[in-house]
Formats: C-alpha cells, structure tokens, sequence
C-alpha cells in the first residue's frame, strides 16, 4: 500500500476519493482475510462514512490534515464506543465498549479512516498471536509462520497492506517483535508520551500504545498524532510534542557527531547466526552514514526476562481480576454461587496463556512471597535502569537485534512457555526501564523471512530514534520489498 | 518448586477452576519458570531502590469539577444479568 504521503497526494490532487482508497482496502482486506486472519472486527461501512465525510470536506475546499482519508487498523485491545472489542478473549466475545480511547478518538478526529479491529494474543499475553482465542493470525511472509505478538495482526495487517499503518500495544516488546517478524516498522514510545485511556490493561507499569507502519516517516505522523497528555490517564506526560515528521533528514552528517552503541550481551549465545549478520551489515551502514559506533555493555539486560515474567504477571493478576462475569462480558451458567461463578467463567472465558500468568502473578503476589518475587524484580528494573543510564552517557542511541530469530512456525513453541518467553529477550528490558524503542527492517534471512534491527534512545527521544531510522531507511531499499500474496499455500510456492 | 496442592490453592485464589490436566501441566510449567527466576538472586539488590516507571511523577491532580457520567442503563444492558437498575448475580450468603 502507498505511504501517507503519497495518499495525501493524491486526496488533495484529486486523483483519487477517500471513498476509493478505503474501498480498496477493504477490498484487499476481504481477498487475504481467509489466508492472514489478521483482524477480528471489520468496520466496512463505518470506515466508508468516515471517507465520504473527508470527501465531502476535500470537495469543500476544507485543508485536510495527514491522517484524513488513510486506512488504518486497530489492536482488538484498544477501546471504540460501540464497536465489538474482544482482547482475543473468549470471556469478552460479546463486549461492546460504552466509551472511546483517546488514541482511536484523536485519529478519528483527525480524519482517520479506521478500517477494522486486529488480532492479537489474549489480553496481549504472548510472542506469536497464537493465543488468541479466534484463532492465529498468518506471517504473511510465509504463512505456515507465526506474524510475532502480541500485535501479530496490526502488523500482519500493515505488511499485507490491508491497511496503511496500525496501531498496537507494548508491554515487553508486543510491537518490535511482530514489526520484526513481519518486516515492518514498529515503535514503542517513552512510557506515558502516548494516553492508554481506552487500552485494556495488561501490565500497567509497562504498557504503551505505538505505531506500526510500511516506512518511518509514516510511524513519525501516527506517532504525532496519538501522543500528547490526556487527563484520563494519569501515567500521561505533561511535555510538548515535536513535529516528528518535520525533523526527519535523508543523513545525520550535518549533526553534531552521533554516537550508537552495540549492546554487546545482545551477540551471544541463542542469537541466529542470519540475523547477526544482518543487524551487522545494518550497523556498518549506520557508520557509512557518518555515526561513530561503540561497543556497550549492558550487564544486566539478560536480567530483564526474568523480572518481566514476574512483574508483568504480577500485575495481570491484578488486572484481570476484573473479569469477574458481573458488569460486562459472559457468565458461565451452570454456577450455584458467587465464588463458583467467577471460577467457572474464569475457566471457561481464559485461555491457557492467560491463566498460566493470573497464576503465576498470583503466586508471586501471594503472603510471604511479595519480597521474594516482585519486589526482588522491581529492584532488578533499577539496575536495568542504571546500565541504560550509563550507556547513555556514552551514546546516544543503542543498538541490537529486535529478536534473536526471524519468524519461527506455528506451533513450534506453544508448549514450552519458557522458550516462547525467550522470543522478548532483547524487547523486555527496554519495557522495564520505560525507554522509547523501535524496530526497522534490515534485511532477509536465506528463507525470504524479515530481519529487524531495534533502536533505543533516552527518554522521549523519539525525534532522534526516528531520524536515526529515517536515514537508515532512506540508505537502504528494504522497505520496497512486499511478501508475495498472490500465492495461496505454501506448497505451491515451492513447487 | 511448587507442588499440586500449591497450585489447587493459588487457583483457589485466582477464582480459577483447573481441570485435572491443567493442574498437572500448571505444576509441572509453574515450577520450570519458578526454577528460571532464580538467577535473579544472583544479583546484589541490597539498598535498591525499586523502579515503576521511566520517568517519576507524583500526586497528580485535577480540578475538581463534575462531568457526565456514562449512562446507568447502557452499562447494565452490557451485564450477563440484571435486575431492575441492579447488577444481579447468584446467592452469596446462605439461607
């Protein structure tokens, strides 16, 4: 699918109506769904109401913004008043939200076309969308592969071009992973910049809502566009927002010297020799574009996962405590009193990922291990913190492999838990220090499968990731590489 | 290492009801995970402070002027089961 500038182009020349564009994509949409399943809910005439009002407002010799008229998909986790939201979760097969995030209520505003709800791993609990409890969504690279999760269908989405950009949600790594896997650009934001008034609560010290996008100069114009302070969330930053877009440069000679730092712990063991070999190439790049690289060590970092995988189910047990088949949501029928109808409708509406880690949190939260496990966890998140802060001193941007493999099968890991957690190893710890993070495509493994490089900064220096990514992109041609879709099983397309 | 009757009573606290099979593969994935969290002890954190968030905010505050609410009926007819402008649900103390 063209970028935003280019669809902006061709709104405001007239060469094409909001209507046509968002016809496509809808279109597109209902031709690969049965191949991807890479959303849950499909807005067709919504989104064909909210183009004919960007039409009538082009036709009205009314400026419209960047957004206006652009397709764009939702993580099934974030809130619309009246639209179907479901989490992946069969417990809210059948909520519909009374009210409307802040981010899907700033994008319709500014005229934003949002086409459909994407898939994603029950409550964002997982690495491959395989959790979901409507089935898995497709790597549309090769689609016996998992897309990576938990965002696995806005990123699907956008690398399919079912829709121009997407939105996705971030606990330990929910957008870079699946950006990876899927060969698209995906951005996590400093903890607070974005409002998460309307995104379904995972682990509420951790989460954030970003971008997913074909190029970087698109996640640049979402990432505007949803950031800002919200007073429904009270984790929301008071800061002003920078023209994202507007400091993007094809090369950062002109600039004062930059510094990126490798992360050393990154190149060991359990990272593919493939994609080592591609973030390489892609850091010899960074240099040929006038950067000056260091090795960094981060010591802590492999600490990361351990401490996520107790602080992020710790924090879901509390969470999803909600679920309680009392307010919203459904009830299982056959119980005889109040506690038999929370555990029955807990049984019944959870799937096994999401009750592995309401029990995990659970224990880890219960009498006499609070100080063991969380707090033992939350004081690893300041060393984490502190190794961050040093290379910081050194550097002005890390950077590592978004994932130690590219897209690994279906099925391959859903019963080994422990080695499905391993897939967030170089995400996680990004998390736990609340530092912005993004991942761009840096090449293909000897499969045809997507390569992504993450890029860290200090907080709130998205302006910077994204340059940094701009010019890396704008040196390199991988973001014109599209995954071939007209084939229907992978079988032919060996034979 | 976490035994069976530890998982039956965190599921108990959880308000989970496990099957038999998710009790046996709960004990036996629970216990892996527990055994991996151990090298976390391998770390000093004497006189450290904990971490919740990137960047400190405290008491945040707002004025305190009313707004809307959403409306009492569209939230009960979100409910599995109501009663008159009540939430209802099963008996909860005995007779």
């Amino acid at each position: 699918m063209a970028s935003i500038r280019e669809l902006h182009k061709q709104l405001i020349q007239k060469e094409r109506s909001a209507v046509e564009i968002a016809t496509e994509a809808l279109d597109r949409i209902q031709k690969l769904e049965p191949q991807l399943h890479s959303f849950l809910h499909v807005m067709g005439d919504r989104a064909l109401e909210q183009a004919k009002a960007v039409d009538d407002k082009i036709a009205a010799g009314e400026a419209i913004g960047l957004l206006a008229g652009i397709p764009i998909g939702i993580k099934d986790n974030i809130c619309m008043r009246g639209v179907p939201t479901t989490c992946g979760s069969r417990i809210l097969e059948n909520f519909v939200p009374p009210y409307e995030s802040t981010v899907t209520q700033k994008l319709q505003d500014a005229g934003a076309i949002l086409v459909g709800k994407t898939n994603l791993d029950e409550f964002a609990m997982g690495s491959s969308t395989e959790n979901s409890g409507y089935g898995r969504t497709c790597n549309p690279w090769d689609r016996d592969r998992v897309p990576g999760g938990s965002s696995g269908g806005s990123a699907a989405a956008v690398a399919a071009g079912e829709c121009t950009v997407a939105l996705g949600s971030d606990t330990g790594g929910s957008i870079r992973q699946p950006a990876s896997l899927c060969g698209v650009v995906g951005m996590k934001p400093t903890y607070g910049l974005v409002s998460r008034f309307g995104l379904v609560a995972y682990a509420s010290s951790l989460d954030q809502i970003g971008p997913f996008a074909g190029c970087v100069e698109d996640a640049a114009i979402l990432l505007g566009a949803i950031a800002g302070h919200d007073a429904k969330d009270s984790t929301s930053l008071k800061i002003e927002i920078p023209n994202y877009c507007q400091l993007l440069r094809p090369n950062f000679r002109p600039r004062t010297r930059l510094r990126i730092g490798v992360i050393k712990e990154t190149f060991g063991s359990g990272l593919d020799s493939v994609v080592e070999s591609r973030v390489k190439t892609a850091i010899e790049q960074l240099q040929l574009l006038g950067a000056e690289i260091q090795v960094i060590s981060c010591p802590r970092f492999e600490y990361g996962l351990p401490a996520y995988y107790i602080i992020a189910p710790s924090e879901a047990s509390a969470n999803l405590a909600r679920y309680d088949a009392v307010k919203y949501g459904i009830r299982a029928e056959e119980a005889d009193n109040l506690i038999d109808m929370y555990k029955k409708t807990r049984a019944k509406g959870f799937g096994t990922e999401v009750k592995r880690r309401i029990m995990l949190g659970t224990y880890a939260l219960s009498a006499g291990y609070y100080d063991a496990y969380y707090l033992k966890a939350q004081k690893v998140r300041t060393l984490i913190k502190q190794d961050f802060d040093s290379a910081f001193e050194k550097v002005d941007i890390l950077v590592c492999p978004t994932s130690p493999t590219t897209a690994f099968k279906a099925g391959e890991k859903t019963d080994d838990p422990l080695s499905m957690y391993l897939s967030d190893l170089m995400t996680i710890p990004v998390n736990l220090a609340g530092l912005p993070a993004l991942s761009i495509p840096c090449g293909f493994d000897d499969q045809g499968l997507p390569v992504g490089m993450q890029l860290i900064s200090k907080v709130l220096r998205e302006d910077l990731l994204l340059q940094v990514a701009y010019a890396y992109e704008q040196s390199t041609d991988w973001q014109f590489y599209k995954p071939d879709l007209t084939v229907a099983t992978k079988q032919q397309k060996k034979s | 290492m976490l035994d069976r009757e530890q998982v039956q009573k965190v599921a108990h606290l959880a308000r989970l009801e496990l099957t038999e099979a998710e009790e046996e593969s709960f004990t036996r994935q629970l216990s892996s995970i527990l055994d991996y969290f151990e090298q976390l002890s391998e770390l000093d954190t004497t006189d450290i402070q904990p971490t919740t968030r990137a960047i400190e905010t405290s008491n945040v505050t707002r004025q305190d002027v009313l707004d809307p609410s959403l409306a009492q009926e569209e939230m009960l007819t979100a409910a599995p089961d109501r009663s008159d402008r009540f939430f209802q649900v099963p008996q909860i103390m005995s007779d």
